[in-house]
């Protein structure tokens, strides 16, 4: 079973995210990256298959240099190899740009399934991968908690609104996983060392057939206007609890004439 | 002429969503509202919709839009707007409401903005506001196509407006392409949930990983009670398995929007923050006084959940005796 995973690598969780207000991106240039843990997530499910199927998982990346550290870390967890578009000409791309860029490195493979996470870490927008499905032509499985392949029939348990579904498709497919259906693998010594031999593939937007007209911020359908800070809510009273915390929340909300 | 907007109608437990008639309303006030609705759906879902300013509902009843998810009702929203050409297509930030927008924008080469918090329309061009980054920033978008502009609105975003009116009717035709049978739905499984609903709840009172334990959420349900509220939890404590997922608030839970939000244990992460910042009175408890939460609050204690909640809880049943 060949699985590919679609990761971001953005920037590590230490780092206060800020936009550029110029370019009115995130300043993702000069910040340490990580793997997102929500594709980790993917990859770890996508390990997981491998493990019982055999086959191959080859990491999926768009995404600037300083995103090479979040690639090795999911070699050294156990993807096989990886692709990796870096192109300056991608950058600004907005979702569908993204998933078209995405799509046409995943036609160079063969493949059975495709993993993304629900929403990325950075951007939680969810969109890239239900268009990707579609521009793959994949049956798209989305919010799954859990994932079960028998022979060319995939189920998944979809998260709902009120509980879960359980859906079925015919591989290949696309699979979209929550972060809770693992707990991602840390990478080991053995790994690490493995993953400094293995293949990154690196493309470019020509290379893959995409021009100015699809992908990067000349492509965008979607341009962002301006970046602000909302009208910062006005921070209350603290009080520091000395015994008489909660007769202090009960006089507030009689105050607030809450009760 | 007064542009044409579709909104994207939801069922969800045999009721037509909140999040649907918020839509409606705004979709009302902005030009003509028509409302897309396809599935099974209630006896009373046509008129429901009427009632929130729809002027006209396309549906269908078929089970193929039950039983096989997203593909179906894209292919046929893609040959209705095709057809019909409306200015905006509106769907909620739902489960199915981003897998049908997104597939359909991939489909219509359109692109689509997410997460969108308000919008204006203008000659045609819309202008959406994006709160970003759990709410710490704020973006505005536009989307450059010609055609319809589809939109991911988050819920509660506008108020769901009753008016009188009625809606004319038009049956549309499933896809009889079998390929379109791929998301086949074998079991579907409703989590019961105790308690009233987290959405459209007055109070919520909600507990993070501060809580410790599972058994230490009856204290929540407990002081919930007494204000005649829900519990809310963070997506921490779901993940540890405390509570069930359907009591998630935040950016991939539910969003929240009530009158009092009592955080007892959270720390207040951009992503817990997206789905209850709108709340109108928050109150937190924890004993770090860092704790990003505070930033947020009306009335913040520093202090142990273990001991200001209880007192609280007394406090509450004291004064309502008396
Ligand atoms: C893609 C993605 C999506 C996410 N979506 C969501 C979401 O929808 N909703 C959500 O909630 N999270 C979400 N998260 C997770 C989020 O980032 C935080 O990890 C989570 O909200 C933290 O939960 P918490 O506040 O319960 O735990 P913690 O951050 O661990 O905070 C616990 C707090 O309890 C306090 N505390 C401990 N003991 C006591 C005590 N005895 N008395 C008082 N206070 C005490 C501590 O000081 C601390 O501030 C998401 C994360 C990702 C990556
Ligand atoms: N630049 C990217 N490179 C690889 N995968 C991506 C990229 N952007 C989005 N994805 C995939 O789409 C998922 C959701 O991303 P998003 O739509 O940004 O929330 C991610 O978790 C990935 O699986």
């Amino acid at each position: 079973m060949n699985i590919i995973v679609c990761a971001k690598v953005i920037p590590a969780s230490s780092v206060t995210i800020e936009i550029d207000a110029a370019t009115k991106r995130m300043v993702r240039k000069g910040v340490p990256h990580e793997l997102d843990p929500a594709a980790a997530c993917a990859l770890e499910e996508g390990l997981r298959l491998m493990e019982k199927n055999g086959g191959t998982v080859t990491v999926v990346t768009m995404g600037i240099g300083d995103a090479t550290i979040g690639i090795r870390n999911a070699l050294a967890m156990g993807a096989t190899s990886a692709m990796h578009i870096l192109d300056d000409a991608v950058a600004g791309s907005d979702t569908l740009g993204t998933a078209k860029v995405l799509a046409a490195a995943i036609r160079k493979e063969s493949f059975d399934l495709v993993l993304c996470a629900a929403e990325s870490s950075d951007s939680y927008a969810g969109i890239v991968p239900g268009q990707l499905a579609r521009l793959l032509g994949l049956p798209p499985l989305t919010f799954a908690k859990e994932i079960a392949v028998e022979g060319k029939k995939i189920t998944v348990k979809r998260q709902g609104e009120s509980g879960y579904d359980v859906v079925e498709a015919e591989l290949p497919a696309l699979v979209t996983v929550t972060s809770g259906i693992n707990e991602p693998r840390y990478p080991q010594l053995k790994g690490i060392m493995a993953a400094k031999k293995k293949e990154i593939k690196n493309y470019t937007a020509a290379a893959l057939g995409l021009g100015p007209d699809q992908v990067g911020a000349s492509g965008a359908r979607e341009k962002v206007l301006g970046v602000g800070r909302p009208p910062a809510r006005q921070a209350g009273k603290i009080v520091t609890d000395e015994g008489d915390g909660g007769k202090q929340i009960a006089d507030f909300l009689a105050e607030m004439k809450i009760i | 002429m007064a542009d044409l907007i579709w909104v994207y109608a939801e069922v969800v437990e045999d009721k037509i969503t909140p999040t649907t008639l918020e839509l409606l309303s705004k979709a009302a006030e902005l030009g003509t509202a028509e409302a897309v609705l396809l599935g099974p759906v209630p006896d009373d879902a046509v008129q429901t919709l009427a009632n929130h300013g729809a002027g006209k509902v396309y549906c269908s009843s078929d089970p193929v839009f039950r039983d096989y998810l997203t593909i179906p009702a894209v292919e046929t929203l893609a040959a209705l707007i095709k057809k019909h050409q409306p200015a905006l297509m509106l769907f909620a930030s739902s489960y199915a409401g981003r897998d049908v927008a997104c597939a359909l924008s991939a489909l219509l080469d359109l692109g689509v903005i997410t997460d969108v918090g308000d919008f204006t329309l203008k000659d045609g061009s819309v202008e959406a506001t994006i709160p970003a980054l759990g709410g710490s920033y704020q973006n505005t978008s536009t989307l450059a196509v010609a055609g319809t502009k589809i939109l991911l609105v988050r819920a509660k975003s506008f108020e769901a407006k009753p008016c009188s009116q009625s809606a004319s009717v038009e049956e549309v035709t499933p896809p009889s392409d079998p390929a379109v049978r791929k998301v086949h739905v074998t079991e579907r499984v409703t989590v019961r949930r105790e308690g009233p609903q987290l959405e459209g709840a007055n109070v919520v009172v909600a507990g993070g990983r501060g809580l410790k334990s599972s058994e230490h959420f009856d204290m929540l349900r407990q002081l919930a009670e007494l204000l005649g509220g829900a519990v809310g939890a963070t997506r921490a404590v779901v993940d540890a398995g405390w509570v069930p997922y359907s009591l998630q608030v935040g950016q991939t839970g539910k969003t929240v929007k009530p009158n009092l939000y009592i955080a007892c244990g959270i720390s207040g992460a951009v992503q817990h923050l997206a789905g209850m910042k709108s709340s109108k009175t928050i109150i937190a408890v924890n004993k770090d006084p860092e704790a990003p939460i505070f930033q947020f609050s009306d009335l913040g204690v520093v202090g142990d959940v273990f001991k200001v909640v209880p007192q609280l809880i007394e406090e509450l049943k004291k004064r309502r005796g008396a």
